[in-house]
């Protein structure tokens, strides 16, 4: 018999909330097949549920705690995080709670050696990063989830092993109340970095581990610096090490530093250590003396591990079960939210029996890749940060030492940010249409770019759970043709929506299901439409599939077809 | 190919390193060459010399 505590976590700045556990009708001898088991109410598996139900799908969202994250954990958002966010109803929430930045600063011997400026794009809603402590993240989810009937939230659930189905798969789940079967068609794993489903199903990831451990205190403390991410190496304190700060909201600031070698977890834990490393680091920060209090602390290593396959039969995996990233770059849960939102439309149209044989893989294949993209990318951050060799420790003490004078070393410091990757070879771009005779926009694989529209009012805003299929004609007409084909493709029950950005500003336009003013040509700059025509065929999760310089009818069936996996 | 280096300058350069690994101190001779491997490739510019060049360095040693 399982029991999640029930005694609200400690926390000086958080007021955690115990969660009521309901006894699952299977106990009473329900038989209940689940269409979607989803496992794992982190914020993977939270966004995924809600992006599921937006796609009309119900699912069964099953965790084992009854209370939010301890700890502020991902804490960095990305503006496309915000983006998918968005989509599921909490990014408002969370830009009111959050503290938006762009900039960061890495510092060496005292000076300031390179200065991090992510540009904000005018179009854009969200700034390239927000900072919130994943328990308002996680808070605002679960909010969400309760106002959405199609979501079946059972916390205190535990799931202790799955036996996968040729048509589903069985879970073990135990509670207070005693064990019980829970049966499904589909199965997703967010469970984590340990998750208990991949364990179960004795799959392995690939990759590296690395030796290097850091440890995260969150303290409460006013150093009145904005907010900024710093980067300090090889500080007097700790040398030939690296410290990260970050502004928290709340009136919170999370370090992050790396341990010494052969230092244990407990060792570095102890409040004694912790205490003097903190107030060293103040110091360093011309702090010195500052009170602070702490919150939480946590030791993490790095690790760039995948599985090489995100679908296996019935049971898909997404998220930190799937991956294990690097922090530095903020790709953990950021990473998460890309694979749930490619995730959740192609299994509503499996489940709808929209897709082809293809459409599910290509889940796997997209994000896979994307996964080897990041563990390419952030692997460079870790060997500069967590040298593994002594070659690798003295090229990057040679980029310190060459960073106070020289320009060209400077970049060397930084890392790359978490972003939406590209899917340019994915089997459903369509080959044939006109993707090459652009000059400008974004290509076949590629997410669009948010289009500011007016005050307070972007492009994004306006996209439903459904393909897009983006108009430009210089007499803003849809022509028959299209408006035959997307209703024929309707009727099959597929989400599909016209929306023609209007040249002439008209509020109504026979055919088109949205038309959204751009009499100033900026959405036609943006999408790169050259003489006012051509057309975008945008996924769901808004990557471009096709586009075209003109389109009928015949040419959008074939790459709807083809986007759906056929 | 370009031309080889002239020997007058390679003997002038041959001595001005020798003398600059004794100002580094034995034990920062290492960071320095790597200093000056790094300062070297960020103006020799092209990836194929470079990489020529570590393949070099390593034979027989």
């Amino acid at each position: 018999m399982y029991q999640a505590s029930t005694q609200p976590r400690p926390s000086i700045f958080y007021d955690y909330q115990v969660y009521p556990y309901r006894r699952p009708p299977e106990l009473d001898g329900q038989a209940i097949e689940h269409r979607v088991a989803v496992v794992g109410a982190g914020p993977i598996g939270l966004a995924t549920a809600l992006d599921l139900a937006r796609q009309g799908i119900a699912c069964v969202l099953l965790t084992a705690d009854q209370q939010v994250s301890e700890g502020s954990r991902a804490l960095a958002y990305t503006r496309r995080s915000m983006e998918i966010l968005q989509q599921v109803g909490v990014a408002d929430r969370i830009v009111e709670h959050g503290l938006p930045w762009r900039h960061g600063n890495s510092f060496y011997r005292g000076q300031c050696v390179y200065r991090l400026d992510v540009p904000f794009d005018d179009d854009d809603r969200y700034a390239p990063l927000t900072n919130l402590q994943q328990q308002y993240l996680e808070q605002f989810l679960i909010e969400q989830i309760q106002a959405q009937p199609l979501i079946d939230l059972r916390m205190g659930h535990k799931v202790l092993g799955v036996q996968p189905r040729a048509d589903g798969a069985d879970l073990q789940v135990d509670t207070p109340d005693g064990p019980y079967v829970l049966r499904c068609d589909w199965l997703v794993a967010c469970d984590g970095a340990r998750s208990q489903v991949r364990q179960s199903m004795q799959l392995r990831m690939e990759g590296t581990a690395y030796e290097g451990r850091f440890v995260i205190a969150d303290i409460r403390c006013d150093l009145g610096l904005p907010t900024e991410r710093m980067a300090f190496f090889d500080p007097p304190w700790n040398p030939g090490n690296t410290v990260l700060v970050h502004r928290e909201p709340f009136g919170l600031w999370r370090v992050d530093y790396q341990l010494p070698p052969g230092e244990t977890p407990e060792q570095a834990l102890a409040p004694a250590s912790m205490s003097a490393r903190i107030n060293a680091q103040l110091e360093l920060m011309g702090k010195g003396g500052t009170p602070w209090e702490l919150d939480w602390c946590s030791v993490y290593s790095t690790r760039t591990m995948t599985l090489t396959d995100y679908v296996h039969g019935r049971v898909i995996f997404a998220g930190d079960a799937a991956h294990m990233l690097p922090i530095f770059g903020v790709r953990g849960a950021n990473t998460g939210w890309q694979d749930g939102h490619n995730l959740a439309w192609k299994l509503a149209m499996v489940i709808r029996g929209l897709a082809g044989p293809r459409l599910l893989p290509s889940y796997s294949s997209e994000r896979v890749k994307a996964a080897q993209e990041i563990i390419d990318e952030a692997g460079r951050s870790v060997r500069f940060m967590t040298p593994p060799t002594p070659g690798f420790r003295l090229l990057r003490d040679a980029v310190l030492s060459l960073s106070l004078s020289q320009a060209y070393a400077r970049p060397l410091m930084n890392w790359r940010t978490s972003r939406p990757h590209e899917y340019t070879d994915s089997t459903l771009n369509t080959a044939d249409d006109d993707n090459s005779l652009f000059d400008g926009g974004w290509p076949q694989g590629a997410q669009i770019r948010n289009v500011r529209l007016g005050n307070d009012d972007h492009l994004l805003d306006h996209l439903g759970a459904s393909f897009h299929l983006f108009l430009f004609h210089p007499e803003d007409r849809v022509a028959p043709g299209l408006q035959h084909t997307v209703e024929t493709l309707r009727a099959t029950g597929l989400p599909i929506a016209i929306v023609l950005m209007s040249a002439t500003g008209q509020r109504e336009v026979a055919g088109a299901d949205l038309v959204l003013d751009d009499r100033h040509a900026h959405a036609r700059e943006r999408f790169g439409i050259q003489r006012g025509q051509g057309a975008y065929l945008v996924r769901p999760d808004h990557h471009v599939c096709a586009r075209w310089m003109s389109l009928n009818g015949e040419r959008l069936s074939r790459a709807v077809s083809r986007a759906l996996g056929h | 190919m370009s031309d080889p280096i002239r020997l007058t300058d390679l003997e002038d350069f041959y001595d001005a390193l020798a003398e600059s690994v004794d100002r580094a101190t034995p034990q920062k001779a290492e960071l320095f060459l790597a200093k000056l491997a790094l300062q070297l490739a960020s103006e020799v510019k092209d990836p194929a010399t470079l990489r020529r060049a570590l393949d070099v360095a390593l034979q027989d040693l």
